[in-house]
């Protein structure tokens, strides 16, 4: 039943870009899989290892700035740079991850959200690095096996397939016996340690994860947008990404991805009709939060089980 | 014979309130050895600063002669202690087969593989079903523990300390808030621990702990009253007082 379901969503998710009219919403599609990648990545330490964090779009920012730079300063291939941005962008995860995880519940949210804020302060304050409010742009989309990713179409399958190899490697690992521990940690970290596990190292190896599949977003980020300025660091984007983890289900493998879905579509779609879609999706989140706690497939799969068990 | 477990001059304060005061405990391998003492007497904090989730002001603790004083919780638990709390502490979303292979891998290096599902991790299901049959609960490995009652929710607190193959196990209160019935499948399982597992134990069932113990220790606000075999302590006027008399 799974698998058939994974299956046809992912026949459609090949042909969308056949079936959609025109580059808009193939360029949506795509801003919506790299949107998943920053939700899932997240969802690695909110959902999973229960370490709410404020901070994400530190990475998203990190790596893109990192690339863009190398890239557009100093002339280096996309090949290169990416290796680069993902290293250190990790690397960055894991420091921080040393100072975050003293903490755990408000602290390690709020000093979180301080490692996003110092980050878009530099971005903003270190112009002769980061062009301050004017961000660097002129990062070229790469070309991926003689494909010009320039294309709006070619860019999508490209995404897709990052978003894929991000989605089956997130999977294996929360499926495996460190991802057990992961949740254990979240449940009873008490109990964790003394059942003999370094709660502290199996957190901080989720953190600086969570920092290594976030880079990849970020990536993804610079090439789609061929941009980046301060604004994409902001505590409103940490937010975002935030949101979109707990609307489509923190600590389930499918609910990022319907989280992005559902804040890209109202960001722009709805903002076509809507002056304040901010406001609507406010709305939305409320409804969630009231109606389906947990997120929208927890909903779903409690209707399921109310199918399926008979009465 | 030397003990498996000593604690020397151990002292714990929370602000101005003494909660454990230079407390000297010697137990030897095998042992029974039972904690009493009125509410409050600070059994579990005791607890708590031999399994590691409190750090000690002063004194130190010894486990097989290696001084664990500084160690933390896990690595304590490396060294073969486990204990089970008087508060379930229990993984609730899972069934409970999951809450023993959990237990299992703990001091197992495949606790750091990234791949392969855990689910299916046929080595730690046969020998977590091996630990569940031996509490009787078997029949039920694959019920989610929500589905369970009280009663099996403690034997599965056993079940989990059982499964880190420990030389020193310490529990607290394995008998709280259980019918009569309960507590004698309890009891009996107790008695059925192989005695390479030296167990020290808080309990108020006085019936069940006293029937169970080799040695006992007296604790009174904080402070060791009396230590010695079963005999001695319940004879000592001093326990009558603090303790059997109320």
């Amino acid at each position: 039943m799974n698998r058939i379901f994974y299956i046809a969503v992912l026949a459609v998710l090949l042909v969308l870009p056949l079936i959609l009219d025109g580059t808009y919403y193939t360029n949506l599609a795509s801003q919506i899989l790299i949107a998943a990648i920053f939700a899932m990545s997240l969802n690695l330490l909110v959902g999973y290892a229960g370490l709410t964090s404020l901070g994400h779009a530190g990475y998203l920012g990190l790596a893109a700035y990192i690339s863009s730079w190398l890239t557009v300063k100093l002339g280096w291939n996309h090949a290169s740079t990416a290796a680069i941005a993902i290293m250190g962008t990790t690397v960055i995860a894991g420091i921080f991850g040393l100072i975050a995880l003293r903490a755990t519940g408000i602290s390690f949210l709020m000093i979180t959200l301080a490692f996003g804020q110092i980050l878009w302060g530099l971005a903003y304050r270190w112009a002769s690095v980061t062009g301050g409010d004017n961000g660097i742009s002129g990062i070229a989309r790469p070309h991926f096996f003689g494909l010009d990713l320039g294309e709006a179409s070619y860019f999508y399958y490209f995404t897709l397939f990052i978003f894929l190899l991000v989605w089956i490697a997130i999977a294996i690992l929360v499926r495996s016996p460190f991802g057990a521990t992961i949740r254990g940690t979240k449940d009873q970290p008490r109990r964790m340690s003394a059942l003999g596990f370094n709660v502290w190292l199996i957190r901080w190896i989720t953190f600086t994860a969570c920092g290594f599949f976030g880079s990849i977003g970020g990536i993804m980020y610079v090439y789609y947008h061929q941009f980046i300025s301060p604004h994409s660091l902001s505590l409103a984007n940490s937010a975002e990404m935030l949101l979109m983890v707990i609307a489509g289900g923190a600590g389930t493998l499918a609910g990022p991805v319907i989280g992005a879905a559902l804040v890209m579509l109202l960001k722009n779609v709805a903002s076509q009709y809507v002056d304040h879609w901010v406001t609507l999706l406010g709305l939305v989140f409320i409804f969630i939060v009231m109606f389906i706690p947990g997120g929208i497939v927890a909903g779903f799969m409690r209707i399921k089980n109310a199918i399926n068990t008979p009465k | 014979m030397s003990p498996i477990l000593e604690v020397s001059d151990l002292s714990k304060s929370f602000g101005g309130l003494k909660v454990t005061k230079g407390v000297n405990l010697t137990v030897n391998p095998g042992e029974r050895h039972l904690l009493i003492g009125p509410n409050g007497a600070g059994k579990t904090t005791l607890f708590n600063l031999i399994a590691g989730d409190l750090a000690s002001d002063s004194g130190s603790i010894k486990l097989n002669g290696k001084n664990i004083t500084k160690l933390t919780t896990a690595k304590r638990a490396q060294l073969d202690l486990a204990r089970t709390y008087q508060i379930l502490t229990l993984f609730g979303k899972d069934n409970l087969i999951s809450n023993v292979k959990l237990a299992l891998l703990g001091k197992m290096s495949l606790r750091w593989k990234c791949w392969g599902a855990f689910l299916t991790e046929c080595a730690l299901d046969e020998k977590a079903l091996d630990i569940l049959e031996k509490v009787g609960l078997g029949p039920k490995a694959n019920l989610p523990l929500e589905q369970t009652s009280y009663g099996e929710k403690r034997r599965l607190e056993i079940a989990m300390a059982l499964a880190q193959n420990p030389t020193i196990l310490l529990l607290d209160e394995p008998l709280a808030g259980l019918s009569t019935e309960e507590r004698e499948t309890i009891t009996t399982l107790l008695q059925g621990i192989n005695r390479n597992i030296t167990i020290l134990m808080i309990e108020h069932d006085m019936a069940v702990a006293l029937a169970f113990a080799d040695r006992v220790t007296l604790l009174h606000y904080g402070e060791v009253i009396t230590s010695g075999t079963r005999q001695e302590v319940v004879n000592d006027p001093r326990t009558k007082e603090i303790y059997l008399g109320h």
